[in-house]
């Protein structure tokens, strides 16, 4: 199968453990899928050393990528990778380190290492990959299910209000936040090369697809129609803020929304050591 | 490979759709069947109608000479099952 002249879509086979774990667990046409596949290519583009990239995450079906990287990863509990990626970043600060994470493990269960990470502005990417639902544990609501969504926890429509990710996250004190979806895989790229350059806590959600169980319970069709889906609902930064918040109603808007310099959390660490250090 | 091109688009020879040739090369793309789950994303986004779907709804190149190279197929594959022989 494989020809003789390398492509550069090839580079996807450079970044995996083929022998070992394919074809993936993934339900054909999940979007987690995509996401990887961007991310090899970001993670290439930039030249970023297999050995020089730690990934890690939580459990979920999003949460099961690290295992077909193949760097260094560390597939932890539920809703803690966060918190693993900290100590991870705070003993190997060379490191480039990864999250890929699920709005269930993100904002749920782990919600609360989720603030304190952005807070501390540490050097972590976070990929959250926003389903709107639980997808491992058969389609219960998470804290991104949509008012009115039907899931297999809200069979009469979703009572609760939802999260914003990106929204929750600049409050708390991320200093990188965009957001993009499994249709714009080219921006996708691009957005996850920009994270992963940015020095301080950066996250992308990327709306995904999970026909299996949110698409089938909200007669939202097949991967593709979902898709499809994300295309028509989407709505370029640039142009959100030339509309209205009712024209906004039910919108993606994707891209960059929020970016500002503020010290690292190693950074700020390391300078505290030397000036105690001096000191002695 | 099969050929389904019906008559029409593909039959007048000379008319160059894209810069490339595959006549003397590899076709467009390779795609790995054992890693593809058929999930019809790359037969629906391609935006030229390259592929057909074979038996079990996996994607054959039926009309091969369509293929820009636009990149669109393998950058949605969620099973890194499709590469270029190309780009
Ligand atoms: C402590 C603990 N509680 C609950 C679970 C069960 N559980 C596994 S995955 C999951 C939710 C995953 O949802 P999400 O993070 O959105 O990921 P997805 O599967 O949708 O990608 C839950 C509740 C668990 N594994 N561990
Ligand atoms: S259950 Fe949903 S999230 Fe999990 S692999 Fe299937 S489509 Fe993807
Ligand atoms: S590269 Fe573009 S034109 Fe060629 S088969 Fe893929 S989607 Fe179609
Ligand atoms: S997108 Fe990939 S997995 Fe889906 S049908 Fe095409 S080659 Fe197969």
């Amino acid at each position: 199968m494989a020809t003789a002249v390398k492509q550069r879509s090839d580079v996807i086979l450079d970044y995996i453990r083929p022998r070992k774990k394919f074809p993936s667990v993934w339900c054909a046409g999940c979007g987690n899928g995509i996401v990887m596949s961007a991310l090899i290519r970001a993670i290439e583009k930039a030249g970023y050393s297999k050995d020089g990239i730690a990934m890690l995450s939580g459990i979920g079906c999003s949460s099961r990528m690290p295992i077909y990287f193949d760097v260094s990863a560390l597939h932890t509990t539920h809703g803690r990778a966060l918190g693993f990626a900290t100590g991870v970043k705070f003993a190997r600060p060379e490191l480039k380190v990864i999250v890929i994470t699920g709005d269930g493990d993100a904002l749920a269960i782990g919600g609360n290492h989720f603030i304190h990470a952005c807070r501390r502005n540490i050097d972590i990417t976070a990929i959250l990959l926003n389903n709107y639902i639980y997808g491992m544990t058969g389609g219960q609501g998470s804290p991104t299910t949509p008012s009115e969504a039907f899931s297999t926890t809200t069979p009469y429509g979703n009572v609760e209000k939802h999260f914003e990710p990106c929204d929750l996250a600049a409050a708390a004190g991320a200093t990188f936040v965009g957001r993009t979806t499994v249709y714009h895989a080219p921006q996708m790229e691009k957005l996850l090369g920009d994270a992963m350059a940015h020095r301080g806590f950066s996250l992308v959600e990327v709306v995904s697809n999970c026909h299996t169980y949110f698409g089938r319970l909200n007669r939202q069709g097949d991967a593709v129609s979902m898709i499809n889906h994300f295309k028509e609902q989407s709505v370029p930064v640039a142009k959100s803020r030339k509309m209205s918040p009712e024209e906004l109603e039910g919108k993606i808007v994707t891209g960059k929304l929020h970016e500002v310099d503020k010290t690292e959390f190693c950074d700020e660490y390391q300078r505290v050591v030397d000036a105690v250090q001096g000191r002695n | 490979m099969t050929d389904a091109s019906p008559a029409g688009p593909s039959a007048s020879k000379p008319a160059a759709k894209n810069k490339y040739d595959y006549t003397n090369g590899p076709p467009p793309l390779s795609i790995n069947m054992a890693w593809c789950k058929a999930c019809n994303i790359c037969i629906a986004l391609c935006p030229k109608q390259v592929f057909e779907p074979d038996r079990d709804g996996k994607p054959i190149q039926a009309r091969a000479e369509d293929c820009n190279q636009c990149t669109i197929c393998w950058v949605h594959c969620p099973d890194l099952a499709i590469t270029s022989n190309y780009k």
